[in-house]
């Protein structure tokens, strides 16, 4: 089975308002691509966009299979999202919340798997506990899980490492690398040590200069 | 799908009973709406007719007051990516739609049973006739209420915009139900009242497949 992703001259304005412009990318197994930029320079919007949670001004996204298109409203069995402003059920202890995502997603036998999940991101001991009461930390330590129950072809990362300790900050370097080896990973981060998780970087800042430059020409 | 609708309910359901988001405020609303109107028409004796379209404007409001909340509530909380993430955006608006299903029977067993406590004119003669009515006016109104909800989410003045924006495309509905009520306390027969029956059913069902056409653009931005 040969994945592939596929990004074709992306932009994304908000009314008046250019984000970006002209992103293009070809993403396959084994590969991973860190997006880069100031605050404000569009990385959680293209994230967005990649994981089909925004539609792109111009330009498509683009999910194969063997050189099939899958349709959009399949792409979310692919994608493991972890973000800030991705939030989880307050009212749940974090075993719940991944219980409910796990029968949404309609898998089977996951109780082990929900076990191993928790043991991984080390939150297995304060599993039911209700989220309202977990630290910013664990609440993101929780956001990996619920990523990655469905062991996701494509991980978008969106700040991977906010708000954990040098703990958790390992434990983001260790599974970024193992999915770099197994799938595609995608990390937007400002941190210049983050893009190191991988191989290729777009830089929109830089992008959106170059096409400033092609205007001005 | 159905075991992710299901789930979906069920999440719904579970967090309704945790966190009473629109549990409290519904039954508070039935009880100050009809003290509201027990207070208005203390002394006056009220017909049958006008107390069958009473009855309906107080599900509605009461309606309007709770079944927005499973989708303002996922908004207000930012859980919208987490569903947007597992599920296809149908099996979501199946799901809330179930749970407004639910919703909306409760709150139709609530305001019936104040009603008959409070209203001493109210009398049904035919109750298989009130029953449907009841029943198939609360499917119309949870289907109506869900798609609508669900395009209101996303708006600074929910609030106001949610009766607003629903009270045109529930008025065939609800002049129907209104009219069945009254036939229920007329004593018609559920034969004389296939027209409306038919209304109703129709209603109920091009609201459905409307909204599983229009949810996906809607659920996604």
């Amino acid at each position: 089975m040969e994945f592939k992703l596929i990004g074709k001259d992306i932009r994304k304005s908000f009314g008046r308002l250019l984000v970006f412009d002209s992103v293009n990318f070809e993403l396959g197994i084994g590969s991973s691509l860190a997006i880069a930029g100031r605050n404000g320079s569009g990385k959680s919007t293209l994230v967005k966009i990649i994981a089909g949670l925004l539609s792109p001004s111009s330009g498509e996204v683009i999910y194969q299979i063997d050189g099939k298109k899958i349709d959009k409203l399949e792409w979310f069995k692919y994608v493991g999202f972890v973000a800030p402003y991705l939030q989880l059920y307050d009212e749940f202890t974090g075993y719940e919340n991944i219980e409910i995502l796990a029968k949404i997603r309609g898998l089977r036998n996951y109780k082990e798997k929900i076990n191993q999940i928790l043991e991984l991101v080390n939150l297995y001991s304060r599993r039911n506990d209700l989220v309202r009461g977990y630290s910013s930390g664990m609440k993101q330590r929780l956001k990996y899980a619920c990523a990655l129950l469905h062991e996701p072809t494509v991980l978008i990362l969106d700040e991977p490492t906010s708000n954990l300790d040098s703990e958790g900050v390992e434990m983001v370097w260790a599974l970024a690398e193992k999915q770099r080896k197994n799938g595609i990973l995608i990390v937007a981060t400002n941190e210049p040590e983050e893009l190191q998780m991988c191989d290729d970087v777009i830089n929109l800042d830089e992008l959106k200069q170059k096409v400033k430059n092609q205007i001005v020409r | 799908m159905l075991g992710s609708i299901w789930a979906i309910f069920l999440k719904d359901l579970k967090s309704e009973l945790r966190t009473r988001y629109a549990l409290n405020a519904l039954i508070m609303f039935v009880v100050v709406t009809i003290s509201m109107l027990l207070f208005a028409t203390a002394g006056e004796v009220l017909s049958a007719e006008l107390l069958s379209g009473l009855l309906w404007v107080v599900i509605f409001f009461s309606a309007m007051s709770g079944l927005s909340r499973t989708f303002v509530s996922e908004e207000d909380r930012g859980t919208v990516i987490f569903l947007q993430l597992s599920a296809r955006p149908s099996v979501v608006y199946f799901g809330k739609l179930l749970f407004n299903l639910i919703l909306i029977f409760g709150i139709n067993f609530f305001v019936v049973l104040a009603y008959f406590l409070t209203m001493e004119n109210f009398k049904v003669r035919s109750f298989d006739v009130f029953l449907v009515a009841l029943i198939l006016g609360g499917m119309g109104l949870a289907s109506t209420s869900t798609i609508i909800a669900a395009i209101i989410a996303k708006a600074n003045t929910k609030g106001t915009l949610y009766p607003v924006l629903s009270f045109p495309i529930l008025l065939p509905l609800l002049i129907t139900a209104i009219n069945m009520t009254q036939l229920s306390i007329e004593g018609a027969s559920l034969a004389e009242t296939i027209g409306h029956l038919r209304i109703l059913f129709s209603y109920f069902f091009v609201v459905i497949i409307a909204s599983y056409l229009l949810f996906d653009y809607i659920w996604k931005e």
